[in-house]
């Protein structure tokens, strides 16, 4: 009965909000009532941590320091990792639509603080930097735990793996050191009450499944649309810098991988070109020289 | 010590890249002088594995497992993996494999390297090659874990037979089984092949000009057994489904050919289908980025050319 009378407020007050873009009409009686039904609402609101990483932007021409122990970050735009991305703004719906609290998260230096800066002028509430270097999928991990140990989350949000190291660790790892509920390569996520409900892309296919609260999720592209990503606005981008941005002190921890060297592919031989005419060689190529088919 | 490699199987049928990260694990066994133990879950038919040169091949059979649930079919692998007292753990790169691995890595405190693309440089300390950047560049990672997980890339090393006369240990579970996240249904579009396991992919981008074209894929997909995939922009305006966007941010392809129709080849689809063995493009526009990236290319209309190569190709497979 109680969460019946909620839905049902909620779909006047999401009514009123267009009502009030609509018209200015009854505005300061508008604004107080849709304030009483927010308070209503407190105890389902959502504590949401979205776990961020720093990576280089997609069409990056990757290049390592003379010595290919480091990536060279010369001239390199960073980003949010997509796939952070989508799960970020699954979590600006629950703000908007739950009133959830959505806190996001990078374990790194300073020279990550512009893309939390962006995060907070997308929407997102507060946001946090463990002030230390990620050194692996592990370390990143076991600094994360010690965040979600002392702070109570319903949902957190990892994208499935980040482009650049591709390592898919962390979400996976930091959920058994938990020991939560983890559902990766997650393409849709909704809760209904206590219970959430969400999707996996598998080979060739979609498996549900459902757990309660709280849940660990690795995102990825379709748990919202890449039209569905939130551009900051002038207003986000002003409000972004009121918001707090704090940084902690890492947890001791060691590292159980490092990069001793990168290499870029070997060059490729220049393209072998067939004329469309002449269909009969390529299946040769490919049959006697490449042996594909 | 040992090597123990969990070999997958779909349905009770073994996947390919079970047969191949057992003969990454056969070789770097006889590059250790360590004995090679797998492991299966709920396979019809477990001797099969014994053509890749297992010592010891252990046989869970149980109902309780008979979905894929990756914290309890992590949990049985770590147990294992601890009675067997090994050293290294060999999954593959498939999306259950990769869900797995951290779990199983935190349970017994080992290191993990993902998408490994060939056999260990050394072995003390262990070093392996391993994909980055995605497919845009390589790392060796030193894994200095007590135990350490590889999971190893599809289609990097290749399937290799090796007949032995393995012990058989057929077990069911003792632990108790997980249940905080239940599986309610599984939607799998039947009869066709996924990206994950294809030898073959056939790919089609904005060229195709509209869904309503895309029988020239579908068709000369089926001629080679192939799956079917397409480029970002075509999975963003909804001709196709997202499952089978390959690229940066959709699926990797690892496959051993990769046939682009109509796709420019922009830096982030090249990154995701690099690590196919051979790339052929269909592609009208001679400057299109994708002929510096492939190995054979058509310049040529797609509604010409394909028909034709479809033709073709089901006369040369009636040979």
């Amino acid at each position: 009965m109680y969460y019946n009378k909620i839905s049902f407020l909620n779909i006047i007050k999401i009514y009123l909000k267009s009502h009030i873009i609509d018209s200015n009409k009854n505005l300061k009686s508008n604004i107080k009532f849709e304030f009483n039904i927010v308070n209503l609402n407190k105890n389902l609101r959502m504590n949401i941590l979205v776990c961020i990483s720093n990576v280089p932007d997609t069409t990056s021409k990757i290049n390592f320091t003379e010595d290919h122990k480091a990536f060279d970050i010369n001239g390199i735009q960073f980003i949010i990792n997509p796939n952070d991305e989508f799960g970020l703004t699954r979590a600006i719906w629950f703000q908007q639509k739950n009133q959830a609290t959505v806190t996001v998260v990078t374990v790194g230096d300073s020279s990550c603080e512009p893309i939390l800066r962006k995060c907070l002028a997308i929407g997102a509430n507060k946001a946090i930097r463990i002030d230390t270097s990620a050194k692996d999928g592990f370390y990143v991990a076991t600094q994360l735990k010690s965040l979600c140990e002392k702070e109570k989350y319903d949902i957190i949000i990892c994208g499935r793996e980040s482009i650049d190291y591709n390592g898919g660790m962390v979400p996976g790892m930091l959920a058994q050191m938990l020991k939560l509920p983890f559902v990766t390569n997650c393409i849709s996520m909704e809760v209904i009450e206590n219970v959430v409900n969400v999707k996996r892309e598998i080979d060739g296919g979609i498996e549900s499944s459902s757990s309660s609260l709280p849940i660990i999720i690795g995102a990825q592209k379709g748990l919202v649309e890449e039209s569905d990503l939130i551009i900051p606005n002038m207003r986000g981008i002003m409000q972004a810098r009121q918001k707090p941005l704090d940084v902690i002190a890492p947890v001791s921890s060691s590292a159980k991988s490092s990069v001793e060297q990168f290499q870029k592919p070997q060059e490729k031989e220049s393209v072998k070109l067939v004329a469309p005419e002449n269909i009969d060689e390529l299946i040769s190529l490919l049959h006697n020289e490449a042996k594909v088919i | 010590m040992s090597i123990i490699v969990y070999a997958e199987s779909l349905n009770g049928k073994f996947k390919k890249s079970a047969f191949e990260v057992l003969s990454y694990g056969r070789a770097l066994a006889n590059k250790s002088k360590k004995s090679l133990v797998v492991i299966s879950i709920n396979a019809d038919n477990p001797m099969k594995l014994s053509n890749y040169g297992p010592d010891k091949i252990i046989s869970l059979k149980d109902p309780k497992l008979k979905n894929f649930t990756a914290q309890n079919y992590a949990n049985v692998i770590s147990e294992y993996s601890n009675k067997e007292n090994i050293s290294i753990l060999i999954l593959s790169s498939s999306a259950d494999s990769k869900y797995i691995a951290p779990l199983i890595s935190v349970q017994l405190e080992a290191g993990l390297a993902t998408n490994v693309v060939s056999i260990p440089k050394s072995l003390s300390p262990l070093v392996v090659k391993r994909s980055c950047f995605t497919n845009k560049a390589f790392n060796n990672t030193i894994l200095t874990g007590v135990i350490n997980i590889i999971c190893v890339s599809n289609n990097s090393f290749g399937v290799i037979e090796n007949p032995s006369e393995p012990q058989i240990i057929d077990e069911s579970i003792q632990s108790e089984i997980d249940s905080s996240l239940k599986v309610n249904s599984i939607d799998k579009a039947s009869g066709t092949v996924s990206i994950a396991d294809a030898d073959v992919v056939v790919s089609g981008g904005r060229g195709l000009k509209g869904p309503e074209n895309w029988h020239l894929i579908e068709d000369l997909a089926s001629v080679l057994g192939a799956a079917t995939a397409c480029s970002k922009p075509v999975s963003d305006m909804g001709w196709r489904p997202h499952s089978e966007h390959v690229g940066q941010t959709g699926k990797p392809v690892a496959s051993n050919l990769y046939i682009a129709i109509g796709v420019s080849g922009a830096i982030q689809h090249l990154a995701g289908i690099n690590s196919s063995k051979v790339k052929v493009v269909i592609n009208n526009d001679p400057e299109a980025p994708f002929f510096k990236a492939a190995d054979y290319g058509i310049i040529g209309d797609a509604f010409e050319v394909v028909p034709k190569l479809i033709e073709k190709l089901k006369a040369f497979k009636v040979q």
